[in-house]
């Protein structure tokens, strides 16, 4: 039998949020299998780009899920190097949507999973995540774009992976290089082997379905199009359901692990999260994604979120769980969704006059 | 009439093919470069109730959308 779009993008949020609730249980932290936003973080920790004790930590998920990516796209023929559309505006875009998600303490796939977890903090997020992504719609049916990308060379479109690569191999052998916290969410995690296959099979389904969390939003709003959603919807059903299984579901508002519950700024940070993907063309896991298919300009997005995680740290502007954001991270979010909505009024704006 | 949307990705191919079918409602070919557009438009136009045939070549993808 041949399995339809729909189908296997079903199966593969399925798969995503199982293989999320199998990694809590081997050590993750609670509704955080996988979060591309919160491991970023822990990874730039780790490589000492700032220095917050409790999120320190190589996450091999991250790595294999752009490894993934690589390999299966060289196989397949979807490895196409390409770059060049607003490379600068695409850091600082990424960056914005660090800020947001490290202020709501989860990217779109972290939100999800903490939905199953029965975490309500994360339903106001996704209206946050929901209006972040219609006001996205308005630019892009208006003509916003980042322009148009052009062929790059293989060794442009190889580099992330290659990178990549060697982080892995300095992690495993030479582990004192890196800082590693010993509490906190960042001393929580599973054995690296399964870890990496986890992100290793996150990657290859999530390139072979084009999952995208912000995507299947979008593709509502935009044209009408339910086919994205469903991997969304997948992920949501396999984590509510493992999360009852093993007994870490809690419904409510107060007590959710790494969250906070000042409604306004989840609504906020995730709103920022929403715009920043649509405008990007997809949420930090399709930019790990497209990254390992060689677009640089991906790869521009995820060094932003890279770099903007260590500044959310280093300046206090990522909130910490419970007590939520400080004055740093309030003022600093309230600023990238006005850089966001700047950005976007002014290339749509230089968009319609050429048209 | 042809709309060629090689170097721009998702979703922006799709919102040049609506555009475009609004002016040519009996249909056009759309060239694209990924397979991820080549799947979103091919989509939207069976969606709208075209005929859309793929042709492939130099790395590329036309989609001939008809009535």
């Amino acid at each position: 039998m041949k399995l339809g779009e729909k189908q296997k993008l079903g199966l593969t949020g399925i798969a995503i949020g199982v293989i999320a609730v199998i990694l809590v249980v081997l050590g993750n932290p609670k509704n955080m299998g996988f979060c591309i936003a919160c491991f970023i973080r822990d990874t730039a920790g780790a490589m000492h780009m700032h220095t917050a004790p409790i999120v320190e930590y190589v996450r091999p998920e991250i790595i294999g899920i752009i490894l993934g990516s690589f390999a299966i796209s060289v196989i397949s023929g979807d490895f196409r190097p390409k770059g060049g559309s607003s490379p600068v505006l695409r850091f600082v875009i990424g960056f914005i949507v660090m800020i947001g998600a490290l202020v709501f303490l989860g990217c779109p796939l972290r939100m999800v999973l903490r939905l199953g977890g029965g975490d309500l903090n994360a339903f106001i997020g996704l209206l946050g995540f929901i209006s972040g992504i219609a006001i996205g719609c308005v630019f892009l049916s208006n003509g916003f774009t980042l322009g148009k990308a052009a062929v790059q060379s293989r060794a442009e479109g190889a580099a992330l992976s290659a990178v990549t690569t060697l982080l892995f191999i300095l992690f495993i052998a030479a582990p004192s290089l890196f800082l590693f916290s010993e509490t906190g969410p960042g001393s929580m995690h599973a054995p690296v082997a399964a870890a990496l296959l986890a992100g290793l099979a996150v990657g290859i389904i999530s390139e072979r379905t084009r999952l995208c969390m912000a995507g299947g939003i979008r593709d509502i709003i935009l044209v009408r199009d339910y086919t994205l959603i469903i991997g969304f919807a997948g992920i949501f059903i396999a984590s509510l359901a493992g999360n009852l299984i093993t007994g870490n579901f809690s419904l409510g508002f107060s007590g959710q692990p790494v969250a906070h519950s000042k409604h306004v700024w989840n609504f906020l940070g995730m709103l920022a999260v929403g715009l920043g993907s649509a405008m990007l063309g997809g949420c930090p896991l399709r930019q790990l994604i497209l990254a390992g298919e060689g677009s640089s300009d991906s790869v521009m997005a995820v060094l932003g979120m890279l770099v903007g995680a260590a500044f959310a740290h280093n300046f206090s502007l990522a909130s910490s769980a419970d007590a939520g954001p400080g004055i740093n991270g309030k003022i600093a979010l309230v600023i990238s969704i006005a850089v966001l909505l700047l950005i976007g009024i002014v290339v749509t704006l230089r968009e319609r006059r050429k048209a | 009439m042809r709309l060629d949307t090689s170097g721009y990705s998702c979703p922006e191919p799709v919102i040049m093919t609506k555009k475009a079918l609004k002016e040519n409602p009996a249909g056009l070919d759309v060239i694209v470069d990924n397979r991820a557009s080549k799947e979103n438009v091919t989509r939207y136009a069976k969606a709208l109730g075209y005929n859309v045939a793929i042709e492939e070549g130099n790395g590329c993808w036309t989609l001939k959308i008809s009535k």
